[in-house]
């Protein structure tokens, strides 16, 4: 296990606590002009017209932009190319864009864009997922010719023959709501059109990569004319991908219209007015068991809202249905996972990624499972999770790394205390203090990565300098989650040099080949396994032209305390080294691409949803302590606890802060968070009343590191980012269970004042 | 109208009062440390010192800072160059992520280790309950103020 109080260390501290770090926003340019978004009242409707003569003649306009004048496409998307960077046919969310307003200054565009009218001819409407994916619901795109985005499936054994066999049988439904991202910095892009013909783009966004293809096509020009800056940002948590990329597409295409740099920064109400959420899931879920204790079957069916775009619908839903029975082993299994199109805001990444609305259901059911068999619950988890070899419900073996799902188990019990604590437990019968008390907690397993989703590789360059000081880079983007300083740490050691040496070049589009987007946990596993096959490459080149100096052969050569030393005992300094390559005229250089094999590391079946959907799992357990007001309904976090299996941590400080920050977002995601969405229309807009969970509401956290070295990853660290949020809202359901002894099976739990 | 930001005075024009303060310190001034996060005076993002006190520069107009001296995150320094000691016990403690709520952060936190050298835990949740973070889950940040105040009782 870790040390949890080791002295921090991160490259980019020192900029972030003096105000030097400089974020999308605090970039000028000489003659910058500034883009102001246009929206209008409607959810659904067709766009007879669009009316900016008037807003163009207001002070300072220099341009209004609309679908019409997009030179390329304006419509985009990841996997779908539904999106519209501007509204051309019809309004499908509220959060439709309609024209953007170009001003000397922000003041003066947004002055006239309250003179930009559309007309407009409304549409009907609809809201429900379930109702969307009916035969005959009202289109949203009736070019696609259904509402169905996608339907995942799983077919494992005979679950409808299982069930006939089954002692006892629960078929529950849970609902979850959408909820926001709350990065503290809205969306901002800053384009400027270069003399070379490149536009440069500094932008708050997790993919540089793909706010690249989104300006691309709707400026109709290749990829190699536009340039992606990596800078600051002020958090993303997922939702700095599509969303991003289409404020930097915006951006890219004023600039190119006007040939001056353009800014556009959103207001934190457009930013939650416009930018995708997660998916609210709806879950029928039916779980059959025998007396012996055993899930024999399930049967589960989710209708998950993507709103009116596609973004990354399939792959969130994907993840849904790899893990739909939890870490659980399940020979029965059939399952059903759509991902519908209605007029809600649209819903795409998310930390945690389709998980956890999965989890918030199975930690219930297997609780309630546990109850109905009067089982205990932790025996019952026991007796029914994956272990070393164990198969999952897309027949996937585990037994490539450490199935440590007992032991994140097991810890978080004991640092918690759950057992001693759990007599406390109120069961609605109000205690001493005159509260409900509960502990309740939730484990799960995550596939590592992007898994069966798509093709998943990453690069990563070292290039020494003849000074011997070092940089690299990879495709790994910095959200503010520490990813650069794990590249940094990882290359020193893996080179046997100081890490004062090492500066991390923030990439560009143009120098680091694309490594896809920085989501799914993958940063830590994917960035640093491609430092790692760099520095190995690095190694064996300077071995082999440096053997002859150190008079030994190439592969005896060890790389430590900044020398390289022979057995014989002669040694080069690294600067020594490095310098010599020089005179040898080669260049300490390496790239090297970490790669997931396709059919080999994974593999999915879209008809039978069989296959290796990740080529590497993390475990993790999280407690949670409440107590509740009665009066108030109020729930107060009291205590919490958290273990996770990391593989290796990196930095250890960060690990624990990614933790501590996990935990709060997901207490947030099942206590408090609403969007207020009615009819399409978002009520909390802003950070007043979409409530997030804030300082004096938290106590501080009990985490614990388990590292089990993955083989799978090459620095043996694996991600920590989603697994840290996936859990804390079924912790506290069980805990509010336990306390009141009722269930609450919607997202966020309100629990009603009592009289 | 005079405005002295982190030592250096300001004369401001009267036809300014009403300019907010926020868009004045990042536009005008171009000390873009001091952040933008929700413009209603709920995340604590500006937040800046006025004559010490904390207060949400989204929500202050010019005048309102008339004839005060107000300190930003750049104005807070170490000696001899250094870190302030909030700052580097921010660092050493890891309470960076994004960093984009930090520096308003920092600003409530030296008001509070001002007032109060050795607040509880709780005292600093409380002080920061109006600044938002969505990285940190504040654990680590009310660790840095927790072991920061003992420079204050050197400094007083
Ligand atoms: S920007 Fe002033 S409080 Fe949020
Ligand atoms: S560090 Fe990101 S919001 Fe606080």
């Amino acid at each position: 296990m870790a040390e949890t109080k080791t002295k921090a260390w991160r490259n980019d501290a020192i900029a972030k606590v003096t105000g030097r770090a400089k974020y999308a926003d605090d970039y000028k340019f000489y003659g910058m002009l500034h883009v102001v978004p246009v929206y209008t009242d409607a959810v659904s409707a067709e766009i007879r017209a669009i009316h900016t003569e008037e807003a163009e003649k207001m002070p300072g306009i220099v341009r209004i932009v609309t679908a019409k004048d997009v030179p390329g496409n304006p419509h985009y998307g990841q996997i779908q190319k539904d999106y519209r960077i501007l509204a051309d046919d019809r309004i499908r969310m509220n959060g439709d864009v309609i024209a953007l307003v170009i001003g000397e200054t922000r003041a003066q565009a947004l002055e006239a864009a309250k003179y930009v009218r559309a007309d407009l001819s409304p549409l009907p409407a609809i809201f429900d997922p379930e109702e969307a994916a009916k035969e005959g619901a009202f289109l949203i795109h009736p070019d696609k010719g259904t509402n169905i985005i996608n339907h995942h499936k799983v077919r494992t054994g005979d679950a409808e023959e299982a069930f006939k066999h089954c002692d006892i049988i629960l078929d529950e439904f849970f609902a979850t709501q959408h909820q926001e991202h709350a990065y503290i910095e809205p969306e901002s892009s800053v384009a400027d059109p270069g003399d070379d013909g490149v536009i440069r783009i500094y932008g708050s966004m997790q993919h540089p990569f793909v706010a690249r293809r989104f300006s691309a096509c709707v400026l109709g020009e290749p990829l190699s004319n536009i340039d992606v800056l990596t800078i600051p940002v002020g958090g993303g948590f997922g939702g700095k991908d599509d969303t991003a990329a289409i404020v930097a597409a915006r951006a890219a295409l004023c600039a190119r219209l006007t040939d001056r740099p353009c800014k556009l920064t959103y207001d934190r109400e457009w930013s939650m007015k416009e930018s995708y959420k997660r998916h609210p899931y709806k879950i029928y879920y039916k779980m059959g068991l025998t007396k012996d204790g055993k899930i024999q079957a399930c049967h589960v069916t989710v209708y998950a809202d993507g709103g009116a775009y596609c973004s990354v619908t399939p792959w969130v839903t994907f993840r849904s249905t790899a893990q739909c029975c939890g870490p659980y082993v399940v020979p029965n299994v059939h399952c059903d996972i759509y991902g519908v199109h209605t007029n809600n805001v649209f819903t795409g990444a998310f930390r945690g990624f389709g998980s956890p609305q999965i989890n918030y259901v199975v930690e219930q059911m297997v609780e309630k499972a546990a109850e109905a068999l009067g089982m205990d619950e932790i025996e019952f988890r026991r007796l029914n999770c994956v272990k070393q070899g164990s198969t999952t419900v897309t027949l996937q073996k585990l037994d490539n790394h450490t199935v440590s799902l007992e032991q994140v188990l097991s810890t978080t019990i004991e640092k918690i205390g759950y057992y001693e604590k759990r007599k406390n437990n109120t069961y609605g019968k109000l205690n001493e203090n005159g509260e409900y008390y509960g502990i309740g907690l939730a484990m799960s397993y995550r596939g590592m990565s992007l898994g069966a989703e798509g093709p998943d590789f990453c690069a990563a360059i070292i290039n020494a300098q003849f000074d011997g000081s070092i940089i690299i880079e990879t495709g790994i983007h910095e959200n503010g989650q520490g990813s650069e300083s794990a590249m940094i740490i990882t290359a020193a050691e893996y080179l046997g040099v100081n890490r004062d040496r090492i500066r991390y070049h923030r990439s560009s589009t143009s120098t680091i080949p694309d490594s896809g987007t920085t989501v799914a946990s993958r940063g830590t596993i994917m960035g640093t396994s491609a430092v790692v096959l760099a520095a190995t490459k690095l190694k064996a080149q300077m071995s082999q032209c440096l053997a002859p100096a150190l008079e030994c052969n190439p592969e005896e050569i060890v790389f430590a305390n900044d020398c390289l030393t022979a057995p014989n005992g002669k040694s080069l300094t690294w600067d020594q080294a490095v310098l010599k390559m020089f005179f040898l005229r080669e260049h300490p250089f390496a790239q090297d691409t970490f790669r997931v094999r396709d059919g080999i590391d994974c593999s999915w079946d879209e008809e039978t949803g069989h296959g290796k959907a990740y080529f590497t799992w993390v475990y993790g357990c999280q407690a949670a302590e409440i107590a509740i007001n009665p009066k108030t309904g109020k729930i107060r976090l009291i205590n919490a606890a958290a273990t996770h299996d990391v593989g290796k941590a990196v930095n250890p400080p960060f690990v624990i802060g990614q933790i501590n920050g996990g935990m709060a977002q997901g207490f947030g995601y099942g206590t408090m968070e609403d969007l207020g969405i009615k009819d399409g229309k978002i009520a909390n807009l802003n950070l007043g009343k979409y409530k997030i969970p804030k300082a004096n509401e938290l106590p501080d956290f009990i985490v614990t590191l388990v590292e089990n070295y993955d083989p799978m990853s090459k620095s043996g660290a694996k991600g920590i980012g989603e697994p840290a949020l996936e859990l804390m809202a079924p912790a506290v359901a069980n805990a509010i269970a336990h306390a009141t002894g009722k269930r609450y099976q919607k997202l966020p739990m309100i629990i009603p004042p009592e009289k | 109208m005079e405005i002295k930001v982190n030592g250096t005075l300001h004369i401001v024009d009267d036809s300014r009062q009403d300019d907010e303060l926020l868009n004045w310190l990042r536009e005008d001034l171009n000390l873009t440390g001091t952040k933008n996060g929700c413009h209603v005076g709920i995340c604590g993002a500006c937040v800046v010192l006025i004559d010490n006190k904390p207060m949400r520069a989204c929500r202050r107009l010019l005048k309102h800072a008339d004839g005060k001296e107000v300190t930003t995150i750049e104005g807070l320094k170490g000696q001899n160059g250094a870190l302030h000691p909030l700052q580097q016990a921010f660092v050493d403690h890891g309470s960076v992520q994004c960093g984009y709520c930090i520096p308003g952060m920092i600003m409530t936190g030296h008001a509070l280790l001002l007032q109060n050298h050795h607040p509880s835990r709780e005292d600093i949740r409380k002080a920061i309950a109006n600044n938002l973070c969505r990285c940190t889950g504040y654990v680590q940040i009310v660790d840095a103020i927790e072991a920061a105040g003992s420079a204050y009782d050197e400094n007083a």
